[in-house]
């Protein structure tokens, strides 16, 4: 059934049409998440959203899933729109979401329990469903006393049983360690491709490049802050798809590409780039990254001669794209780095920086950080503006939930704090929670 | 605002006991036999009462904090309700609740039995509620999405999930509140309401009255003794089984590193009682959650238009505001006639007296129990056999053991004035222990090994480890010590003994005078001061404590 029908006649199953979701500061300022979503998930084909942390995948996941009310536009079920949880799904869960208090069994059967389906006829169909899935001899087991990748397992029998028109999955493999998630995505695969796969349809949220490369037929690629969808890859590779081959390879270069780049104007041209001394530090937010994590990369890219493939790197640090993505984005903000293609190119600044020594390298770092972090940019300005060079942390956490958010806005500042703390430039006490301009930040010996 | 609403509902409570009152002076009063062979029957009629009122909060507790959790507007109201009501001391409006019931069930024993049952479950099913809501609230946002997904009912999800969830908090708190509640059990079988009326239940607190009145000391000890052995037997019995099991309900999927056991649990366990009682109950399960689904689904629109909302809101804000106003309205009509608001006054000036007491106490219980707490914790081996008899001291209710102190009192000459201190914290005492002795044994070890091979002096142990360490068990214990003292100062404060008479000045004493004399306004505004006070300390002191020991002292 899972034949990749390239016709326009396939039954659309969820239909996404203009959907835009906010959420609300704690001072009722909306917060963008999604902006303008629309596609469609048809019989027949797996589908991937792929895109860095902050990029609103689960939230549109939980808005097709039926359990997120999106602020304007319509998630529709095959056609009928919908105001509740969608009738025509199921779900698996990033954790699992198993009730630790019931068996396997009474796991699998949850669904099917809910619909009034009497023991007698819910037994079997769940007893074959583990069976399928490969829980055979753990029906009465608790979830505790399962591995990760087994819980998991009951996640998909869970779902599966009750025979859903589309399986969703939000990001089902990466709490697995590498080896069980490869294992059980091949297994779904195979179950994918057998003809007694009862579901049509697959729509999974991920951040890893290559799984979205490994399963899908479309890919979607989400921008952050706020998410929009920026660009859909078709991926015809053959089934089962080897990771070695260079078409694979491309494919995956060219979405690190993607994801790296610049945002698009609607002509497909690159929009012109915020320039970090130019930029507000709610334009060009600060990515979540600690200084050393920053070092350690450049340390690695001045080793490996000054430049390296994303994939590569990735592949030889075991990161995933969320891990990855922001370092790369602090390098380029910082201009240790630059990123062309799914290259990464050390800058001149960036090797002086990795070769100096524990004094040199901190100056170097104040000198870019106040300049080219426009967060830090701008706690500096305004504690120079005080006669005593301090100000308290909530001055910026209510500057900066406008933009961001609570939460958001606590790790913004948080990040700068570390940023400039590392550089000497400030210091933060966090008792009474005040900022205040490092007083010897250049040290005169 | 919430606060005028209790205050005008315990209002309404008195006006229709009042209405109803016309025929209560017919009321039965057992006779209570001191006799020793009566003891076994006595109490287990307590005993029964205890656990009708445990029925009752646990049914309470499912209602209220379900709906309070799920409706929004329901939670507008209902938690700010709870709040207060857990800061009301029950002994005070007992003299009103009895009138009430017994206005209810005119002629009969079955109103004085309502009125002790009543007594007890306000004294378990606030906190109960309160856990439970917690639970509630902070569920597994994945576990919650689960459930919708796979649309289940409102029944299924409230026994699939809402329920387990909550289970471990609720079990726990129970426990508590269970050993909290026999002191409200012995407070409230026996009680003299209005002129000459005193009324008495078979039960084992009411047997400790009438040998008091006896003034016979070695009855006394023996029904301290059968208390003894009932708090320990329900504890064995029952709850460890029950805590034990609740393990079941853990939501963190990896097993924790000390499992609760109960022998009485693993017997049962391997015994066939399990499958002989499940057998027949699986089918009315699914008989019931057959029968409730036309409740719907547990699941919400996600699109409400905002009007009709909005209109909801309005007419909600209204009713509410409409009623409160009223009830103001014929509240202050009330006091105005019945006694003038001088009462008010008053009753602040003789409130700081009885609130001198609760800090006196509070001040010495620490500085007696955190030391011995933090060295009985400190020593697994110690705390392991310490921790089941604080828990037995903590369940075992103080006013038995008031005659022993009042006859030591009258024999040294002591005002109540100062005995009363005494007598609070007989009962309150033991929470402050029992948490310190837990947060002790919580302190890692590998944080006091580094002190030790330091060789850190004691006093910046203390500062620097053990203090921090405590400080947010010993804000739980506190918090519970006081309230538990200000509900004590309401039978502390005033005393019978034979033939004398003991009275302290405090709006304790003044409660349980004005329950005597029958004068419902004057308890009314009593009660509402003491509630005033001690939301007042909780706003201004424990919650701020609260606060630190949340966000600086957690481990």
């Amino acid at each position: 059934m899972p034949e990749v029908d390239t016709t326009a006649t396939r039954q659309v199953i969820v239909a996404v049409d203009h959907v835009d979701k906010h959420f609300t500061t704690p001072d009722g300022q909306p917060l963008p998440v999604l902006e303008d979503i629309n596609f469609e998930l048809s019989e027949g084909e797996i589908v991937a959203l792929l895109g860095k942390s902050g990029s609103g995948k689960s939230t549109l996941l939980r808005c097709i899933a039926g359990l997120l009310a999106p602020t304007s536009g319509t998630v529709s079920y095959r056609g009928t729109p919908l105001n509740g949880a969608n009738p025509g799904v199921a779900m698996v869960f990033q954790s699992f979401a198993l009730l630790p208090w019931l068996t396997v069994q009474a796991n699998t059967e949850m669904g099917l329990e809910a619909r009034g389906m009497p023991p007698a006829e819910r037994h079997p169909l769940a007893l074959k469903m583990i069976d399928l899935i490969g829980l055979d001899g753990f029906e009465q087991a608790y979830p505790k006393e399962l591995s990760g990748g087994m819980r998991q397992r009951v996640g998909f029998a869970r779902a599966l049983v009750v025979e859903p028109d589309a399986l969703l999955m939000d990001e089902p493999f990466s709490a697995l360690d590498v080896l069980t998630a490869e294992n059980l995505r091949t297994e779904l695969l195979n179950l994918w491709k057998g003809k007694d796969f009862p579901t049509k349809a697959i729509l999974i949220v991920t951040h890893n490049i290559e799984e979205a490369v490994l399963m899908a037929d479309r890919i979607f690629v989400l921008t952050s802050n706020p998410g929009r969808l920026r660009a859909e890859i078709p991926d015809p590779l053959p089934r089962p798809r080897d990771r070695r081959s260079p078409e694979f390879e491309a494919l995956v270069d060219q979405i690190y590409g993607i994801m790296t780049g610049r945002e698009t104007d609607d002509a497909g041209q690159p929009a012109p780039a915020l320039e970090p001394a130019l930029a507000s530090p709610t334009e060009l937010p600060l990515p979540d990254v600690s200084v050393g994590g920053l070092a350690g990369l450049m340390e690695i890219l001045a080793n490996l001669g000054g430049h390296a493939d994303l994939p590569d790197l990735a592949k030889i640090l075991t990161f995933e794209v969320d891990d990855l993505l922001p370092i790369v984005d602090a390098a380029e903000m910082l201009g240790f780095a630059k990123v062309a293609d799914a290259d990464l190119h050390l800058s001149p600044e960036g090797d002086e920086w990795v070769h100096a020594d524990i004094q040199r390298s901190k100056e170097l770092f104040a000198e870019v950080a106040r300049e080219r972090a426009p967060l830090v940019r701008a706690i500096v300005r305004a504690l120079e503006t005080t006669k005593d060079g301090t100000l308290n942390e909530r001055f910026f956490l209510d500057l900066l939930g406008r933009g961001f958010g609570e939460d958001e806005a606590r790790a913004q500042l948080n990040t700068a704090i570390n940023w400039g703390r590392y550089g000497e430039v400030f210091d933060y006490d966090a008792d009474d929670g005040e900022l205040m301009l490092e007083k010897a930040a250049y040290p005169v010996d | 605002m919430v606060f005028v609403a209790i205050a005008v509902l315990l209002f309404g409570i008195l006006r229709l006991a009042h209405a109803m009152n016309g025929n209560s002076s017919t009321a039965h009063v057992a006779v209570i036999s001191t006799n020793p062979t009566e003891l076994p029957y006595y109490a287990a009629r307590s005993l029964l009462r205890m656990f009708i009122a445990l029925g009752l909060s646990v049914a309470f507790t499912f209602v209220y904090a379900t709906a309070a959790a799920r409706s929004r507007r329901a939670r507008v109201i209902l938690i700010p309700i709870l709040d207060i009501l857990q800061s009301v001391p029950i002994l005070g409006f007992l003299a009103i609740t009895v009138t009430f019931f017994l206005a209810l069930f005119p002629g009969s024993v079955l109103g004085l039995e309502c009125a002790s049952i009543f007594a007890i479950f306000t004294s378990q099913a606030w906190n109960m509620t309160f856990s439970m809501y917690h639970s509630l609230i902070t569920q597994p946002a994945e576990l919650d999405e689960a459930a919708r997904m796979f649309r289940l009912t409102k029944w299924e999800r409230f026994w699939r999930l809402d329920l387990p969830s909550s289970m471990i908090g609720l079990v726990w708190n129970g426990m508590m509140s269970f050993g909290g509640g026999w002191f409200f059990l012995a407070a409230s079988e026996a009680i003299s309401v209005g002129k000459n009326k005193t009324y008495a239940l078979p039960g084992i607190g009411s047997y400790v009255q009438a040998a008091v009145d006896k003034g016979d000391l070695r009855e006394v000890g023996l029904a301290s003794g059968v208390m003894v052995i009932m708090v320990i037997g329900v504890n064995v019995l029952f709850w460890r089984p029950l805590v034990a099991y609740a393990e079941k309900f853990r939501v963190e999927t990896s097993e924790s590193a000390e499992q609760p056991k109960s022998y009485v649990l693993n017997f049962l366990r391997q015994s066939h009682i399990p499958s002989y009682i499940s057998k027949p109950l699986k089918p009315a399960g699914r008989g019931l959650d057959r029968i409730t689904r036309p409740f719907g689904l547990a699941e919400y629109p996600l699109h409400t238009p905002e009007y009709k909302r909005r209109a909801g809101d309005v007419v909600f804000t209204v009713a509410m505001g409409a009623v409160i106003l009223f009830g103001v309205y014929r509240g202050i009509v009330y006091f105005d006639h019945a006694a003038g608001f001088g009462q008010f006054t008053r009753c602040l000036g003789l409130g700081f007296l009885t609130f001198i007491r609760v800090v006196v106490l509070v001040v010495v219980a620490t500085l007696i129990w955190v030391p011995l707490g933090v060295k009985i914790g400190m020593s697994p081996k110690l705390s392991r056999y310490a921790q089941p008899v604080v828990q037995v001291l903590a369940s075992f209710p103080a006013i038995l053991l008031f005659p022993f102190a009042i006859a030591v009192f009258l024999h040294l000459g002591i005002s109540l004035n100062f005995g009363g201190i005494f007598l609070m914290a007989l009962g309150a005492q033991w929470y402050i222990l029992f948490n310190v002795i837990a947060g002790a044994s919580a302190i890692p070890n590998d944080l006091r090994e580094l002190m030790d091979q330091f060789r850190v002096p004691w006093q910046q142990k203390w500062r620097e480890l053990i203090l921090p360490g405590i400080f947010p068990y010993y804000v739980t214990g506190g918090i519970t010590a006081a309230g538990g003292a200000w509900n004590a100062s309401i039978v502390a404060e005033i005393a019978t003994y034979g033939k004398h008479h003991l009275v302290a000045s405090g709006l304790g004493a003044y409660i349980a005078r004005a329950s005597i004399k029958g004068d419902y306004p004057e308890i009314l505004s009593g009660v509402i001061v003491m509630s005033f006070y001690v939301v007042v300390v909780n706003r201004l002191v424990w919650r701020r404590l609260y606060h630190l020991a949340e966000t600086k002292y957690s481990l």
